[in-house]
């Protein structure tokens, strides 16, 4: 046993040597060695019943193996230890059998029965590589066991067995692709898994299978994007790519707004043409979608999700995701891959090698995503010279006015190189700088003159390429370098090079008159021993010369030809007849001839000098075919982008009735509401057991926050009288309590209502609270202190009203009026106070929490609210900082009068929730009344007149309104900053109105919560020209804190920064569209003067918002 | 996927040969010899060679062609990281992924190259989870092993595989537990004739070396966070608490890892803490030049520069080199002609010197380029840009952890340019 150490390494040679080291028995040998000569050692240690012996035996079989020798022979002994209970010798028995298996069929079906027993076992892990051992085995007779095992697998309790069952699939796809339609099935059913353990390796098993079945992703798109990060790094490649390809045939290009910014309408009419007969309403919402182009959230979801990827340590993720984004993010967002793909230039060579060819492609379309990184692709001598000619190309496509100083100064460093591939390339680089940027031409011209005095003569021949190149641009005024050029025809070798100086003399022979003849001579002398190319050249040349300069050149002309007229090479016999036939006049040339100077003295265009790289972007970058250039087995084409987006709700997944039914509401209500649908999406694959809680919650909250604001619109919009959908809403809401519990804080907003599932809690806080505050609540008296207890079963009881919604909803207008101090006089009295007072006192507790919508009733904590943050505001969308809106009192305007609309009036007001699809824009809530006796029909905005900047996103259409009716619904318009009134066109089927709608200024911004600290440091910043003051007397009923911050509140979009000093108050919001800071300080001094500060920027705004908040603090 | 796997030698030598699929047979590696030939040296060898029926992708690592053959499409940078993790696992296996190591270790190889692919699709690449399945070989368990007659098997069942983080094994114990960071940085540069510096960045990157019981989960903070410009993960850090609060938060794999990659922001100017002062010129017509170089600490924070050595590739016509260096020592190889000086500690009072004469073949042309200088350094305890952790904290586990944190700056891809 001391000698086994030797054996691992000695292998199977000395085996083959026969000698008996472990033939314990000579006899027995001697039996089997008349039958086998080799390996009866190893078969004796097979067939002994000690394990180590098996072992050993095993170890050198699988070194033999290895080495790539035939241990074939051996399989009977081999095979009857498949059900050792050594794991070692059973693996290797594992690895012999699939190795030998195909070859010794009826052999190997011995082993069979074992792996269908491992299948049963109870541990999963023995199932699994049961089942991988047994796909291994490529024996066509039991494919039909294999797809049992694989069905079975399939639903396996365990996802690591599940994981086992996909890569079984393509095992069997390959051994029998009679089974396809089977094994679609199967994978149909693990694309539906939702562990991350099985994700990769099935869309792994779909790839090969069955990749243009891309309709069995739809339902699993969703899922796939939210697992993404959570799956192993390889499973990761194969998805992202998969990805690509299906956002590439569903969604529409980012970029078009551009490119079909002419075609647009006509494009919407075809489109309006087809859809017609089958929805009308997706058809308005695709129209909607087509003018200005509105991301398919789907399509946003992807991007997300694989963005953070880009950080990964695997440089074949991080290439996945950088070809995805080249591929299908909108331009502005392709840069962020620039920053990772420069990283990965650190990295294995082989790996530079891969990631520059993609950087290549890619620089040549978006040159100015990699131009920050410049100097990264600057050559180092140490550098393999494929790596240099490749970031040679990066530098040269790089290239620009700007930068080309420097890139010629590095050029000229790279020139002197010892590597002279690499100097020959950097010559053509300079070329193809030269011709690209004019500027430089001329500089690179003397410079690539210069170097045709070179040593080496590689250099020169590679100049004299590049600098014929470049005088064909402008011959007229570098006779001197041609004369040059023709000079060194008599050093020179190298043949490209001695034939583009002939053509160049050749072709501008009139700027040369003396020395072309004498070129020709020396050539004509030297003919016989030049290369072909050469040959050719002079052929060309003398004929040339004969249609210019006949009297000199006539008979070296004769000459040549009739040297060529015997030439070995065909072509050039070739070449000579024909060159003789079209100059030499003779009488039968006829009418040729006479043209002859025209053929070859023509204006020839300058060459294009091009990167290879040029439109290898047709091929998915990162793909071996895009490396190689040439559609490799079994590519995957990357479809252009579709003209017509199809429908996204096949991506629904939560209820299947709805992908079946066609019946309009349903439809409308999808159409409607994106948003709602996508959540619902989402929600499933949050699930999975670890994906990360953070990815959950970020999910959950952008699902909340932009239901929320829908919802939120058509609730108040609504007054309960949207019957139609409302039962069907209901219901969705049942379905979907859990996530109501998210939604509730922030869609309670224009009403005292707080939210539900937290309302334990904040009563906890409260108490707690309000004990802290004691000392400042008996500061303030008694009274409030009673008020307490009071308020707190107050506040609840108010919530428990609002858990019915049809009720709020109908009570809502008249709460809202209530709360609305300009038009609130006639609300009860009674009534008021408590409202008043209970906000009062939530105004005492909560001073201390900053975001808090000072004059809301709704009661939330500060640890509460805090939370909230996280949940809600990840949403990509919005500024991280920026809040939900503070909902104090809404202010409605009019739109459209009842009398001018002919019976339609049209109210709105800005309900200050975060506009989801442009976080520049302001909502704008719309409400439309059909006052009339008839349908308004087909509802919609058209011909906005904007002012340049501009910008607006209209609503859907409403199909119809009918009499007595009313709806609502939300437009986003970008003001830019500015009060100037957005001016369209209301139209409906028969009418149309013009209407304007001009902001207060104090809804051209959205709160944003800061710290005391941060509002201080911010307020320094602003000081001097952008800061505003004025001084003010407080009238009598503006004298208590809330009606102060109500006030502010309702007058512009901002929320409270908490504030140490009692008598004064600060908010701050940011404008929406610059996101440009305003801070508000309101002092209060002795007797009800008052100071008020504004600090922003945006003078103008500060301005009117000064003048806006006096007044209504006066009122 | 990846059909079949070739170990190649420098001299041609086809050792070790796995397939995952049917049997691709060895001739295909002609296709690869080919390309070798025809390639100057193994660095030009293209990654990526098309054959008529395969395609072949190879890396070269430790004197080894790793090459592999693929029959469809795939991404190429997929099969390259593949073979540069198998490289990267003999590595940790064996301490060196040379070819006697392989030769040696070659049931353990094919062991782990079966776990590492399943029909070509990688399986588990992740070294905890391979070394429950397979154990590395150690002296003691070879000599236990040859005595005893059991194997390198696990006997376990591999339950990390199962687990939600595959990178970590499943029951850690240690009796010191301990938690080292190193925070390695590079300085990549390249510096021009007159010494100025045309283009530096520092890369860094944060080992760790993990031993600790159970399931610790750790987090560790910055003192400068933003300095970080572009950060690549090991998949254990949760990316999203790094995207809001710049702490890497994390269960760590068992053993030795590599946390993080880094690059600091090219804003920020890189101090240069080297200079190097050179001469290194030819005479026309006689076959010798002079050569002089000096080297001297600059910008180092006030901490000495040590492991100082110079490469030099002079050109082809170089035939010897007469140096006298006034500290460490220089070596001329002749064949590859690359000057190594070692030069070791640089100290401030005295500047180390390498100067002399430069012997060229008679006859030949004078050399038009100068040879560029390659230096490598290391300062202790430092890292140039600043970076500085902040602290570790560890949830998840009662007992304390020893904590340690190192810093050391070396030279990347410095290049100076004469």
């Amino acid at each position: 046993m001391s000698a086994s150490p030797a054996y691992s390494e000695e292998k199977g040679g000395s085996s083959s040597l026969g000698e008996p080291e472990y033939g314990h028995d000579p006899a027995s040998g001697g039996i089997f060695s008349s039958d086998y000569k080799r390996h009866d050692d190893l078969k004796e240690m097979l067939d002994s019943n000690k394990d180590s012996l098996k072992l050993e035996a095993m170890k050198r079989i699988v070194a033999m193996i290895a080495r790539g020798k035939n241990a074939s022979d051996l399989f009977p002994a081999v095979v009857k230890n498949v059900a050792c209970k050594n794991i070692e010798v059973k693996k290797l028995v594992y690895v012999y059998l699939v190795r030998y298996a195909e070859e010794q069929q009826d052999l190997a079906l011995l082993s069979i029965s074992t792996f269908q027993r491992g299948l049963k076992d109870p541990n999963q892990l023995i199932r699994a590589s049961a089942l991988r051992v047994l796909s291994s085995i490529r024996v066509p007779i039991i494919v039909p066991i294999m797809m049992l095992a694989i069905k079975e697998a399939a639903s396996d309790m365990s996802p690591y067995v599940r994981k086992t069952a996909a890569h079984a699939i393509p095992k069997l796809y390959s051994l029998d692709s009679d089974q396809k339609d089977q094994l679609i099935e199967v994978i149909e059913k693990l694309l539906a898994d939702k562990t991350t353990l099985v994700a990769g390796s099935v869309v792994m098993a779909f790839e090969e299978v069955c990749p243009e079945r891309i309709d069995l992703i739809h339902k699993n798109y969703r899922k796939l994007c939210n697992l993404l990060i959570d799956v192993e790094e390889w499973g990761q490649v194969v998805i992202i790519n998969m990805l690509t390809r299906y956002a590439r045939t569903q969604f529409l290009s980012p970029n078009q707004n551009e490119s079909l910014l002419e075609e647009n309408p006509e494009k919407a009419f075809y489109g309006s043409d087809e859809e017609d007969s089958k929805d009308d309403k997706l058809d308005a919402a695709s129209l909607v979608k087509r003018k200005p182009y509105v991301m398919d959230p789907d399509h946003r979801l992807l991007l997300r999700n694989t963005k953070p990827l880009l950080q990964s340590r695997n440089a074949a993720v991080v290439m996945a995701v950088a070809q995805l984004y080249f591929h299908l993010a909108p331009k502005a967002e392709v840069g962020v891959i620039a920053k990772a793909l420069v990283r990965l230039l650190r990295s294995h060579s082989e790996v530079q090698w891969v990631v520059l060819q993609n950087v290549a492609t890619m620089s040549i379309k978006r040159r100015g995503m990699f131009e920050p990184y410049l100097k990264s692709f600057y050559i180092r001598s140490t550098d393999p010279t494929q790596i240099k000619i490749l970031k040679l190309e990066v530098l040269t496509n790089l290239a620009n006015e700007t930068n080309i100083s420097t890139i010629l100064r590095e050029f000229q460093t790279y020139i002197r190189s010892m590597d002279k591939d690499f100097v020959a390339a950097t010559i053509q680089a300079i070329g193809r700088c030269a011709t690209n940027i004019g500027k430089v031409r001329d500089t690179c011209l003397n410079g690539l003159v210069q170097l045709l005095s070179n040593r080496d003569e590689l250099v020169v021949a590679e100049s004299v390429v590049v600098i014929k190149k470049l005088l064909q641009m402008q011959p007229s005024q570098h006779s001197e370098i041609i004369k040059h050029m023709a000079k060194l025809t008599d050093n020179i070798q190298v043949p490209m090079a001695r034939a583009s100086i002939l053509w160049l003399i050749g072709e501008y022979c009139e700027h040369v008159p003396k020395i072309a003849p004498d070129v020709l001579r020396k050539m004509s002398k030297s003919f016989t021993g030049e290369e072909d190319i050469v040959k050719l050249q002079v052929i060309n040349l003398a004929a040339k010369l004969y249609l210019t300069n006949s009297k000199q050149s006539k008979l070296l002309t004769q000459y040549v030809l009739n040297l060529a007229k015997y030439d070995q090479n065909y072509d050039i016999r070739d070449r000579a007849r024909f060159i003789r036939q079209l100059i030499v006049p003779t009488e039968k040339s006829g009418a040729l001839n006479k043209y002859a100077k025209k053929l070859f003295l023509a204006q020839k265009p300058a060459p294009i000098l091009e990167s290879s790289f040029k439109d290898r972007d047709h091929f998915q970058l990162g793909s071996l075919s895009h490396l190689l250039n040439a559609k490799a087995v079994g590519y995957q084409e990357l479809p252009d982008w579709p003209d017509e987006a199809p429908d996204p709700s096949v991506r629904n997944v939560e209820v299947p009735e709805w992908t079946k039914c066609t019946s309009r509401e349903k439809r409308k209500e999808k159409v409607e509401k994106p948003f709602y649908s996508d959540s619902e999406g989402e929600s499933g694959p949050t699930e999975s057991a670890d994906s990360d809680p953070e990815s959950v919650s970020e999910t959950e909250s952008e699902s909340g926050s932009s239901s929320s604001s829908s919802e939120s619109g058509s609730d108040s919009g609504s007054r309960g009288e949207e019957s139609g959908d409302q039962s069907e809403e209901e219901e969705e809401k049942k379905k979907k309590k859990k996530k109501k519990g998210k939604e509730g804080p922030r869609k309670a907003c224009p009403e005292s209502a707080g939210s539900d599932p937290s309302e334990e809690e904040e009563e906890q806080e409260q108490g707690k609270k309000g004990k802290k505050k004691k000392p400042q609540d008996e500061g303030k008296g008694a009274s409030e202190s009673s008020w307490e207890e009071g308020s707190v079963s107050e506040s609840s009881s108010s919530k428990s009203d609002s858990g019915s919604e049809a009720e709020e909803s109908q009570s809502e207008p008249e709460s809202r009026r209530r709360t609305t101090p300009p038009s609130s006089k006639p609300a009860p009295k009674a009534s008021r106070k408590e409202t008043k007072e209970i906000s009062l006192l939530d105004l005492d507790d909560f001073t201390p929490a900053p975001p808090q919508p000072a004059s809301s009733p709704a009661i939330v904590s500060t640890s509460l609210v805090t939370d909230l943050e996280g949940l809600t505001l990840t949403n990509a969308s919005l500024a991280p900082t920026m809040l939900s809106p503070v909902f104090s009192t809404v202010k409605t305007y009019e739109l459209l009068h009842r009398m001018a609309g002919e019976g339609l009036s049209v109210e709105y007001y800005f309900n200050r929730q975060p506009f989801p699809p442009d976080p520049h824009m302001v909502a704008v809530q719309i409400q439309f009344s059909n006052n009339t006796e008839s349908e308004v029909k087909n509802l919609r905005v058209s011909e906005p007149k904007l002012v340049s900047g501009m910008r607006i996103q209209e609503f859907q259409e409403i199909e119809s309104l009918a009499p007595g009716d009313t709806a609502s619904v939300i437009m986003g318009i970008d003001f830019c900053d500015s009060t100037q009134a957005a001016n369209f066109q209301l139209c409906t089927h028969s009418r149309q109105f013009y209407v304007s709608i001009q902001p207060p200024v104090g809804e051209l911004m959205a709160p944003v919560f800061m710290s005391e600290n941060e509002f201080k440091k911010e307020q320094g910043k602003l000081t001097g020209m952008s800061e505003i003051t004025e001084k003010l007397t407080l009238p009598d009923k503006c004298q208590s804190d809330h009606t102060i911050v109500q006030r502010v509140t309702a007058a512009a979009n901002v929320s409270r920064v908490p504030c140490g000093a009692d008598n004064e108050y600060r908010f701050a919001a940011k404008t929406v569209t610059s996101g440009s800071l305003i801070l508000i300080t309101l002092e209060r001094k002795e007797g009800a003067r008052a100071h008020l500060t504004v600090n922003s920027e945006k003078m103008v705004i500060g301005t009117m918002l000064v003048q806006d908040i006096s007044q209504a603090l006066a009122q | 996927m990846i059909h079949s796997l070739f170990l190649i030698n420098c001299s041609g030598d086809i050792f070790l040969e796995k397939h995952w699929k049917s049997v691709v047979s060895q001739s295909v590696c002609d296709y690869f010899f080919e390309a070798q030939e025809k390639a100057a040296d193994v660095e030009n060898v293209p990654p990526v060679i098309s054959t008529p029926h395969h395609y072949l992708i190879s890396i070269y690592r430790e004197k080894i062609f790793f090459v592999s053959v693929i029959q469809t499409e795939v991404p190429p940078l997929f099969v390259i990281e593949f073979l540069h993790r198998v490289a990267d696992t003999f590595q940790d296996y064996f301490g060196e992924c040379s070819e006697t190591a392989i030769k040696d270790n070659v049931v353990i190889v094919y062991e782990l190259l079966e776990e590492m692919l399943d029909n070509g699709f990688p399986l588990a690449t992740e070294s905890n989870i391979l070394k429950e399945l397979i154990k590395p070989p150690t002296i003691l368990r070879s000599v236990v092993n040859s005595i005893t007659g059991s194997s390198n098997m696990g006997e376990t069942l591999p339950t990390g595989q199962l687990s939600n983080i595959p990178w970590r094994r499943a029951v850690v114990k240690y009796t010191n537990n301990e938690a080292y960071f190193d925070v390695i940085e590079e300085i990549d540069a390249i510096i021009d004739k007159s010494g100025s510096t045309v283009f530096a960045e520092i890369q860094g990157v944060i080992d760790s070396c993990i031993k600790l019981s159970g399931m610790p989960d750790l987090s560790l903070s910055f003192m400068n966070p933003r300095l970080l410009d572009d950060v690549s993960f090991h998949p254990c850090i949760r990316f999203k608490r790094w995207e809001s609060e710049r702490v890497l938060s994390f269960i760590p794999p068992d053993g030795n890892f590599r946390l993080l990659s880094y690059r600091v922001s090219a804003q920020n100017l890189v101090a240069i803490p080297v200079y190097v002062k050179h001469m290194i010129s030819f005479k026309e017509n006689s076959s010798s030049g002079r050569f002089d170089v000096t080297i001297g600490p600059k910008q180092n924070m006030g901490k000495t520069v040590e492991g100082v050595i110079v490469t030099v590739h002079m050109p082809k016509a170089v035939l010897n080199m007469n140096l006298t260096s006034t500290q460490g020592s220089y070596t001329f190889d002749p064949v590859l002609k690359v000057l190594t000086w070692d030069i070791g500690k640089i100290t401030p009072q005295k500047l180390p010197n390498l100067k002399g004469i430069v012997n060229l073949q008679s006859g030949a042309p004078k050399p038009e380029e100068n040879p560029s200088l390659n230096i490598q350094f290391k300062i202790q305890q430092l890292a140039i840009s600043g970076l500085k952790v902040n602290r570790l904290d560890m949830f998840g586990e009662k007992y304390k952890p020893f904590k340690g944190v190192k810093y050391i700056t070396k030279a990347g891809k410095f290049q100076v340019r004469t």
